[in-house]
């Protein structure tokens, strides 16, 4: 083993290939957080008064809170006096096309893959570009309007679809929620906006692309998904940022309501920068993910892979209130380095019926920890209710962490649930077996890494779950001990 | 094509090869016979390059080359194949993606382009219908599940894919019925030419009926005592190990 080893160090560290970071005109405010700077945000923005009013209780809100420690996680306290709240492309005229998008911006989606102009774009894909506080472009609108979608960014919106907004926003994540989502609600700076009418199933995956650029900036993107009675949505998220030796905060709200028999599939693969090998610099990565199933037979289903992030704290959720409604969530969740993960789920059973099946899989190398944290709460309106839950562990050295935090809260006598934990470790019998088939140790690693995460994998939109391999392979080298 | 000179290998510190001398033409068979614990798995997982093993002294060319210089993955790309006694399984990780990974790793190593995916899937179908095999297997995640049968069956098919030069086939008749043993034995045989070599690691005279060596040694404390031609298998079976045990003692 020890030749390979030497190897696989050497190979470690290939680099984040996001990396990179770009030269754009930006226009920032200074550091800090208080009253004017809520109050600027939204200003600049040219919001109407009642989202002004949103902000401010949420602000109000954020004042009696503190930083939440309950998680197995180990950061200083993060200092909101050093971010800059607002960093923006330079303003431009009204864009009439995307021709006018900054070249210097497409140049950057560009060298992530990201297509932001329709006619070079990866087939049935609908993609909002979204470069720190600031969606640059929304492809498709035209032809997702037809259907009467509504697919823009979250700031446009606000002045568009106002009765929308107002009706949906903060309905499912309250201000009041974390303190994480008070400081999103109080300074969100853009996100993506989707409505999906009556009966319509949106006819492409939907994607929204975040990028941090900007330094000291924090990202606070905000997202709201609407599937309407009968409707259907599938929605790709996916996210980087620059390699740079400091902290940057992302925390974001993602909110999402299903109406009768209404499905929405959410799909993310973050691979934000991780920070270096000795766990200098990355994203902490503060999420509040939730999705209510209003409806009766509604679902949603969530798919995460997690590549990326110094911290990752985030559970994707689903409040089951619609008699029959479904609630999935799918993990892979790998941290090498010094990287740190607490995520996992809470599956709400409210209504009748109602189902929820939690696929974990998480992936531990070099000196990371991570854990899966879920809670299943059965209320006593739930009757027959059906919870199947599978987290496995799969751990690399002997440096690295696992835990497993399953919760589970039962209020009714007909519940189910099922839990079934493993831990496991790739063995020296199955790398030698791959080696004397000629497969090399890295790319065998990868391959007994992919096959673990299959389950899970196997969910993703076709062109996402190729680009998760990889990222699955490339974070992984240099990790076999 | 394969020489090996004054083997001596260890596993934990325990000398379990001293001192083996082998020569394997290209179009031979050698057999290697002799009871529990006398090293002859030891001596393929040596060959294959298994870390768990390590080499005190000797050496080992194939085609020339310090075959023991060698990464395992490089082994094999050389042309050494291991059949497992025990084939390990890989949870996920479909056939078809796990010969994918092999076969164009060693098209890499020959410094040729990888095949396209539907050649692959040519080759493997053609592969198949030789070593009589289910076309589901290829379906299914590496040896999961598999039956012993299966397990073995799939070893020679991957024997087949890989087109080695060297094949080590390490117990190969445990644990199979008569229906699979003439299966397993016949792919072998179909795939055998002129130009590749087998070893046969194995207790009973029963493979040897199908796959039939030209040579038979005979390993007993980490050496090879007897040397002679298929003969003495049929000796073995009748009298067993004994007579052997008693004419080199410990």
């Amino acid at each position: 083993m020890a030749d390979s080893t030497e190897i696989l160090k050497e190979l470690a560290q290939e680099g984040y290939e996001h990396g990179f970071s770009s030269d754009i005109e930006t226009e920032t405010i200074a550091p800090g957080l208080d009253e004017q700077v809520v109050r600027l945000i939204s200003q600049k923005k040219g919001e109407p008064q009642w989202m002004l009013d949103f902000r401010l209780r949420a602000y109000k809100q954020l004042q009696n809170m503190r930083q939440p420690r309950w998680a197995h996680l180990h950061f200083p306290t993060v200092d909101l006096q050093k971010i800059i709240y607002y960093a923006a492309p330079k303003k431009r005229e009204q864009l009439n096309s995307l021709d006018e998008v900054d070249p210097e911006i497409k140049k950057t989606f560009d060298r992530l893959g990201i297509p932001v102009k329709e006619q070079e774009k990866l087939a049935g894909v609908a993609v909002d570009a979204v470069l720190d506080s600031t969606s640059v472009s929304t492809t498709y609108r035209e032809r997702l309007a037809k259907d009467g979608i509504i697919f823009c960014s979250i700031s446009e919106a606000v002045k568009t679809h106002p009765d929308l907004v107002k009706k949906y926003l903060g309905s499912v994540v309250s201000f009041a929620d974390n303190y994480f989502a008070a400081l999103n609600s109080a300074v969100f700076s853009d996100g993506s906006f989707v409505y999906i009418p009556k009966g319509v199933r949106c006819p492409m995956d939907l994607s929204t692309y975040f990028r941090i650029n900007a330094q000291n900036t924090g990202q606070f993107e905000r997202t709201l998904i609407i599937a309407d009675d009968d409707a259907y949505v599938s929605y790709l998220e996916g996210c980087t940022a620059p390699m740079r030796d400091e902290n940057q905060l992302h925390a974001a709200i993602v909110e999402i309501v299903t109406e009768n028999r209404a499905e929405v599939k959410y799909s993310t693969v973050q691979n934000w920068y991780p920070g270096d090998k000795n766990g200098k610099g990355g994203i902490y990565n503060f999420v509040t993910k939730r999705a209510l199933c209003r409806g009766v037979n509604s679902k949603v289903s969530w798919t995460q892979v997690e590549t990326g992030s110094a911290i990752t704290w985030k559970y994707p959720s689903c409040v089951l209130k619609g008699d029959g409604s479904v609630g999935e969530f799918y993990s892979v969740a790998m941290t090498n380095n010094y990287q740190q993960a607490d995520t996992g789920t809470k599956m709400i059973h409210i209504g009748k019926n109602t189902r929820s099946t939690i696929i974990s899989k998480g992936i531990s190398a070099g000196h990371s920890e991570n854990s899966y944290r879920g809670l299943v709460k059965v209320a006593q309106s739930a009757d027959e209710a059906r919870n199947y839950s599978q987290c496995d562990s799969l751990l690399m050295g002997d440096k690295c962490g696992a835990h497993t935090f399953p919760y589970a809260d039962v209020a009714n006598p007909t519940a189910q649930i099922e839990h079934e934990a493993t831990t496991s470790k790739i063995s020296e019998d199955q790398l030698f077996y791959c080696n004397q088939r000629g497969i090399p140790t890295e790319e065998a690693v990868g391959l007994i890494v992919n096959g673990y995460a299959r389950d899970v994998l196997k969910r993703l939109p076709m062109e996402f779950a190729v680009e998760a391999q990889k990222l699955l392979s490339i974070s992984l080298e240099g990790c076999v001990g | 094509m394969l020489s090996i000179k004054d083997l001596h290998a260890t596993v934990d510190n325990k000398e379990i090869l001293r001192g083996i001398n082998l020569e394997v033409k290209p179009g031979e068979t050698h057999a290697i016979m002799g009871p529990n614990g006398s090293g002859k798995s030891t001596l393929s997982a040596v060959l294959a390059g298994n870390p768990a093993y390590t080499v005190t002294a000797g050496s080992v060319t194939l085609n020339g080359k310090d075959l023991l210089a060698m990464k395992p993955e490089d082994r094999a790309n050389e042309g050494v194949f291991l059949s497992f006694q025990y084939p390990v399984e890989i949870p996920g990780v479909s056939m078809a993606n796990f010969m994918k990974a092999a076969v164009n790793g060693k098209r890499k190593y020959q410094g040729l382009d990888p095949l396209s995916a539907s050649d692959f899937l040519k080759l493997m179908n053609e592969k198949k219908k030789l070593v009589e095999i289910d076309s589901k297997l290829t379906n299914r995640a590496v040896n999961e599940g598999f039956s012993g049968g299966e397990k073995k069956k799939n070893e020679i098919f991957q024997m087949a894919m890989l087109q080695p030069c060297l094949r080590i086939l390490d117990e190969t008749d445990s644990g199979l019925d008569i229906d699979a043993l003439r299966i397993v034995a016949n792919g072998v045989n179909k795939l055998k030419t002129p130009e590749n070599a087998t070893i046969v690691i194995t207790h009973y005279q029963r493979l040897l009926d199908y796959i039939v060596p030209d040579f038979i040694h005979i390993l007993y404390h980490g050496r090879i005592v007897m040397t002679a031609d298929k003969s003495l298998a049929l000796d073995l079976e009748k009298r067993g190990y004994d007579w052997i045990k008693e004419q080199f003692p410990d």
